[in-house]
């Protein structure tokens, strides 16, 4: 049977601002400037939207500057922080929201500053009593002991990490819009960079930049008044099974084995069905990592799996094809900007990188340190 | 009495002070919790007694924190009776700690609360390259 939720809700509209370097600019003005570009690429006004997603690095209440900010007076909002997973968790809720009536026009949005304000990831947490006292340098130390015991466990090697960052660096190269487009990377180059927490170098790791994204979600029956082709949301869901890294089950097996799975059942699909990977890339083992759990290869054959440019551009499967976290944007929660590339691949608006016949989209968003996982799958009209 | 003086952190903190590693155990299931919780996670049991902690352990994972200031182990270990902890071996250079390798707790001071840490066992059994 179909599943209820599958295909009734789409994104219509998308926008990004700042993306890169902003200075001057406030993340709340990156995130509403993201709105208004969202709403104008949809075609549908400001005083249309009814509900509010939002989520922040440095805001306690975004929903609530958002409304104030745009002069809005929503009447569903949700500011769940899940972390960099927030967005694809606001997918998911705003679909329930939409379907049973609760608003009309959802708007899910972020922005930060974090590059021209600090020059770093700004850390959004508090302290974890049984491993702040550590003094480990997160998000970056938890995914390098998860990337620790892949190696040992599976054999995986430093080469085959190296392989995700030159791949993702492969996609940004065909995105004029990608903070490192224009800087060709090999092998060699990420192996040969700082060291920084075994055994991942500088270039294992995600960048930091400014951006705002945002994008807005209606019902399929609304679509048809829309400036764009809408990108239909056929399924989502999510898994989480732990905070601290410490206290992860098992360090190479990630909840998007258990979210994966749900959304391709509510979806009707399976990995065959998919054109377009979109993976959380804060660090070269997220990939490996979430094509093993999300079943594009078996466990610990992801390093194997991503080598002589399995994912890169030209390769078998297209996987971050804006160039991911590691090569396009990262403004400390990089969830939104999975969405805004599916969308532009599902609308056939991707230029140089376009993925041929893109009818299906995969997108997994990861937030804390391996923590929240949710999996979503959009696709054309012709997925319906 | 630890039990007196607040949730099973605050004890587990106060016990620490005496210089011991205590660890939760559920008396119907056997299981040992780290860290210290209200309840067994997952099933819920709360018939925990505070146990000495056996203090060998494995590293489970490991990395090498690489800055100006020098190098610096970062680990989860899986103590013998089971539970993970995040802690750092020390005692031997950072980068030369291997996953599967046999430590044991040592309880320090740090920024002025004790906390735990693992030195490297020789195969005899006794920490190697230990602080005299």
């Amino acid at each position: 049977m179909t599943h209820p939720l599958r295909g009734k809700t789409a994104v219509v509209g998308i926008g990004s601002f700042g993306c890169g370097e902003a200075p001057g600019w406030t993340s709340m003005e990156l995130l509403c400037q993201s709105a208004l570009l969202a709403l104008a690429d949809a075609g549908i006004p400001l005083a249309e939207v009814d509900g509010v997603f939002a989520a922040t690095g440095t805001h306690a209440f975004p929903t609530m500057n958002v409304a104030e900010h745009l002069g809005i007076r929503p009447r569903y909002f949700d500011g769940t922080n899940v972390g960099g997973s927030s967005f694809e968790q606001y997918m998911l809720n705003a679909a329930l929201a939409l379907e049973a009536g609760l608003c009309n026009v959802a708007l899910i949005a972020y922005g930060s500053n974090q590059r021209t304000a600090t020059g770093k990831l700004v850390p959004l947490s508090e302290a974890q009593p049984y491993e702040t006292p550590y003094k480990p340098r997160m998000p970056m130390n938890a995914y390098a002991l998860a990337a620790s015991r892949h190696m040992y466990q599976y054999g995986t090697t430093r080469e085959q990490l190296a392989e995700v960052a030159v791949a993702a660096r492969g996609w940004a190269n065909l995105n004029p819009d990608a903070f490192m487009h224009g800087k060709p990377l090999s092998v060699a180059d990420v192996m040969g960079s700082r060291l920084i927490a075994d055994p991942f170098t500088a270039l294992d790791c995600c960048l930091v930049t400014d951006g705002g994204a945002a994008c807005v979600m209606v019902r399929a029956d609304r679509t048809k008044d829309c400036r764009n082709k809408p990108a239909y949301l056929l399924g989502a869901a999510g898994a989480n099974w732990h905070r601290t890294i410490s206290m992860m089950p098992d360090l190479t097996v990630t909840a998007c084995a258990e979210s994966g799975p749900r959304a391709f059942a509510m979806a009707g699909m399976t990995q065959q069905d998919v054109d377009l990977v979109m993976l959380y890339d804060a660090f070269t083992i997220n990939t490996i990592l979430f094509l093993e759990d999300l079943g594009f290869c078996p466990k610990g054959e992801g390093g194997r799996f991503v080598s002589e440019g399995r994912i890169a551009p030209g390769g078998d499967l297209a996987v971050n094809t804006n160039g991911g976290g590691l090569s396009c944007v990262h403004p400390g929660m990089y969830g939104m900007y999975l969405i805004l590339e599916s969308v532009r691949q599902l609308r056939g608006q991707a230029g140089a990188r376009q993925v041929a016949a893109c009818d299906v989209a995969l997108l997994n968003g990861n937030g804390g340190t391996l923590s929240s996982q949710i999996t979503a799958l959009l696709g054309s009209a012709a997925a319906l | 009495m630890a039990g007196t003086i607040g949730g099973p952190e605050a004890q587990f903190r106060a016990f620490l002070k005496q210089g011991r590693f205590m660890l939760q155990r559920s008396r119907s299931t056997g299981q040992h919790l780290y860290y210290p919780r209200l309840a067994v996670p997952g099933s819920g049991e709360t018939d925990l007694d505070w146990v000495a902690a056996q203090g060998t352990g494995t590293v489970y994972a490991t990395t090498v924190n690489r800055t100006r200031d020098g190098n610096t182990n970062l680990a989860i270990i899986e103590l013998d009776e089971g539970p993970r902890m995040m802690s750092r071996v020390v005692g031997v250079p950072a980068e030369t700690v291997r996953i599967g390798q046999r430590v044991r707790a040592r309880i320090a001071v740090e920024d002025a609360a004790e906390i735990i840490l693992f030195e490297p066992l020789a195969a005899d059994g006794e920490a190697a390259g230990a602080q005299p």
